[in-house]
C-alpha cells in the first residue's frame, strides 16, 4: 500500500490506471485504497509545487521562531492551534531545542508579513517572543530543486 | 606512398561501425524528441558519492593509485559482493579495479584469446563483446537466443555452438538489450555442461542490482565454475555513475594477475577520484540503489503496459532497464520501424539488429527516463502503430 503513496507523492497527476500498472495491482484495488487513504486522512491533499519567482506574482516567505508558554492540561497544542488557524500560516511545527514553534508565513510583501507578526502573532497571550527570518531564495522545496539543470547536447555514443 | 587509411590494420578497418550513429546525428537536429535510446540511468549519481569524489579533490588526492586500485576500495568491493550476492573474492589477489566494465571485458578477452580461437557469444547482447573479440583476432561465434525462451541461453543452444576451438563463453545477464535474466536453476544445466570443458566464462554482471524478480544469480556460484569464471561488474548502472568510468573484475588470482599486466600497461590505474567515490558507493550506497531500483520497476511496468497496448508483443523483462519489443507484427523491419517512429512521431528506439543478428524484428527502448516521458512515448508509439493498422 505504501507503494501507491510513494508513487502519488511524486506525481499526483497519474491516473489510477497508471498507478495500478506501476504498482502491479488491479485498478479497482488502487481506487479503493486511495478512497480509504483520503477518508482516513492519510492522503491530505494533492498540491502543485509552484516556483512563484518565475511569475509576476509577488510572494514573500518568512520562517518565524516562536517561544510560547504552554497551557496547563493542553501543553502546546492549544497554543499552536491559536496560531495555525490564521490563513497566512502555511506550516506550523512544534520543535525541540531553543524555541517552541516554527511558523512559516506567506505574504505579498515584507510589510504584510511584519504586520501579521506585530498585530496578530505577538499580541497572543501565550507568545513570549518571536524571531522572523525572511527567505531570500528557495533552492529546494519538498524534494524539488528549483533551478533546472541544463543538459549539454552530446555527440553520439554507442552502447 | 601509402594512403593514410592504408596504415590502419585490416582487423580495425573491418570492425562494424556503430549501428545507431545515424539516429544520434538525427536527434541532434530535431526538437521535442523523446530518446529511449541511450542505455544509461537518468538519475544523477547520489550526492553522498559525488561528495566523496569532491572531498578527495579537496584533500589533494590526485595521484595514481596502485595498479589494482586502492586496497580500501578492493576490500569494500569484496564486502559488498559477499553481503549482496554471497560471492567470496580475496581483495588482495582476486579483485582488479578497472576503467568501467568495458575495460574488464577487453582485458579478459585479450588475456584469453587470439587468432584461431573461438568466443561463443549469445546474442542479442552488448555490442562490445563482438568488437573486443574481433580486436584480439579471435572469431566470435554467435548463438541466436530466442524470444520463446525469454532470451535465456539453453544447453542445447550452447552445445551446438561449441567446437574444439572454443575457449570462452560470454554471458551477459541481466541482459542488455533484452532485459532477460537467468536464475540459479536456469544456470545450473549450463554450469553442469561446462564442468568438464576447457572453456572460461566471462560473466558480465553489470546489471546485477537491477533485477526485479528474486535475487541475481551468477554462474560463479557453482563451486566448480568459480575457478573458470571471470566476473565483470561496475558502478555505472547500479549507482548511476556512467561518466565516472569505474568498474571491476573478479577472478582467481592467476587470471587476475595476468589481467593486471594488461591493465597496468594500457591504463596504469583507474581514476583516483572515481575510486574514492566508489568506496562511498560500496559502503553507503545501498539505500539509494534500492530507491532507484523501486523507481525503475514502476517505470518498467508502465512501459511494458504501454507497448502491449500499442500492439507490440514484448516478453516481460526482469532485469536491466530495457524493453525489447517485438515489432514484426507491424509489418515493418525493425530499422523501418525505428526510422519512422523517430521521423514521424519523435521517439527514439534502437533497432534490435544493432545487438546481433537475432535482434531482427525487435527494437530496444530504455525506461531509464521519467514517468512523463514514458507516458508520452507510449502515447506516440500507440499513435504510430494505430496509423499502421489503418
Amino acid at each position: 500500500m505504501n507503494e501507491i503513496l510513494e508513487i502519488l507523492e511524486k506525481n499526483s497527476k497519474l491516473t489510477t490506471e497508471q498507478v495500478a500498472v506501476m504498482a502491479a495491482m488491479s485498478e479497482e484495488d488502487v481506487k479503493t485504497a486511495i478512497a480509504k487513504f483520503e477518508a482516513d486522512g492519510v492522503i491530505l491533499g494533492y498540491n502543485t509545487t509552484v516556483n512563484w519567482e518565475m511569475t509576476d506574482k509577488e510572494v514573500v516567505t518568512a520562517l518565524i521562531e516562536v517561544k510560547v508558554t504552554p497551557q496547563r492540561g493542553d501543553g502546546f497544542d492549544k497554543v499552536a492551534e491559536r496560531i495555525f488557524r490564521f490563513q497566512e500560516v502555511r506550516d506550523c511545527y512544534l520543535m525541540s531545542g531553543g524555541f517552541d514553534l516554527t511558523v512559516v508565513i506567506e505574504g505579498k510583501t515584507m510589510k504584510e508579513v511584519a504586520q501579521f507578526v506585530s498585530e496578530k502573532l505577538s499580541p497572543l497571550e501565550s507568545v513570549l517572543s518571536t524571531a522572523t527570518h525572511f527567505v531570500l531564495k528557495k533552492y529546494k522545496d519538498k524534494g524539488i530543486v528549483f533551478e533546472k539543470r541544463t543538459q549539454e547536447p552530446r555527440e553520439g555514443i554507442f552502447l | 606512398m601509402r594512403q593514410t587509411e592504408d596504415f590502419i590494420l585490416g582487423s580495425i578497418k573491418d570492425l562494424p561501425p556503430s549501428g545507431i550513429r545515424k539516429y544520434f546525428d538525427l536527434i541532434n537536429e530535431m526538437e521535442d524528441v523523446i530518446s529511449l535510446g541511450v542505455g544509461e540511468p537518468d538519475f544523477v549519481t547520489p550526492w553522498n558519492i559525488c561528495e566523496a569524489g569532491i572531498s578527495s579533490l579537496e584533500k589533494g588526492q590526485t595521484s595514481y593509485s596502485s595498479n589494482a586500485g586502492f586496497i580500501e576500495l578492493r576490500k569494500a568491493i569484496a564486502n559488498y559482493l559477499n553481503r549482496r550476492f554471497s560471492m567470496i573474492y580475496d581483495p588482495y589477489e582476486e579483485i582488479l579495479v578497472t576503467v568501467g566494465g568495458s575495460e574488464a571485458i577487453d582485458i579478459a578477452l585479450r588475456m584469453l584469446v587470439g587468432q584461431g580461437d573461438e568466443v561463443v557469444i549469445p546474442e542479442p547482447c552488448f555490442v562490445a563483446y563482438n568488437g573486443c573479440t574481433l580486436m584480439t583476432g579471435a572469431t566470435p561465434v554467435p548463438i541466436c537466443l530466442k524470444e520463446e525462451n525469454s532470451f535465456k541461453l539453453t544447453v542445447e543452444e550452447l552445445e551446438g555452438a561449441i567446437t574444439a576451438k572454443t575457449k570462452v563463453l560470454i554471458l551477459g545477464f541481466p541482459n542488455n538489450p533484452t532485459g532477460a535474466i537467468m536464475t540459479h536453476e536456469e544456470l545450473e544445466p549450463i554450469a553442469k555442461f561446462l564442468k568438464d570443458k576447457d572453456i572460461v566464462v566471462i560473466s558480465d554482471e553489470i546489471y546485477a542490482e537491477l533485477t526485479y524478480s528474486g535475487e541475481h544469480s551468477s554462474i560463479s556460484e557453482f563451486e566448480w565454475m568459480r575457478e573458470k569464471t571471470i566476473v565483470v561488474s561496475g558502478f555505472s548502472k547500479a549507482f548511476a555513475m556512467t561518466g565516472w568510468r569505474i568498474g571491476y573484475v573478479c577472478a582467481n588470482s592467476i587470471f587476475t594477475d595476468a589481467m593486471k599486466k594488461i591493465h597496468q600497461y594500457a591504463l596504469m590505474c583507474s581514476p583516483t577520484i572515481a575510486q574514492k567515490a566508489a568506496i562511498e558507493a560500496m559502503n553507503n550506497g545501498q539505500n539509494e540503489v534500492e530507491r532507484m531500483v523501486r523507481e525503475y520497476n514502476r517505470r518498467r511496468r508502465l512501459m511494458v503496459d504501454g507497448f502491449r497496448k500499442a500492439g507490440l508483443t514484448c516478453f516481460e523483462p526482469l532485469g536491466a532497464f530495457y524493453v525489447f519489443a517485438n515489432v514484426s507484427g507491424t509489418g515493418l523491419s525493425s530499422e523501418e520501424f525505428c526510422d519512422r517512429l523517430l521521423l514521424e512521431h519523435k521517439v527514439l528506439m534502437v533497432p534490435g539488429e544493432a545487438f546481433g543478428g537475432s535482434g531482427h524484428g525487435f527494437a530496444r527502448a530504455t525506461y531509464a527516463t521519467s514517468y512523463e516521458n514514458i507516458i508520452e512515448a507510449n502515447k506516440r508509439i500507440k499513435e504510430f502503430t494505430d496509423s499502421l493498422n489503418k
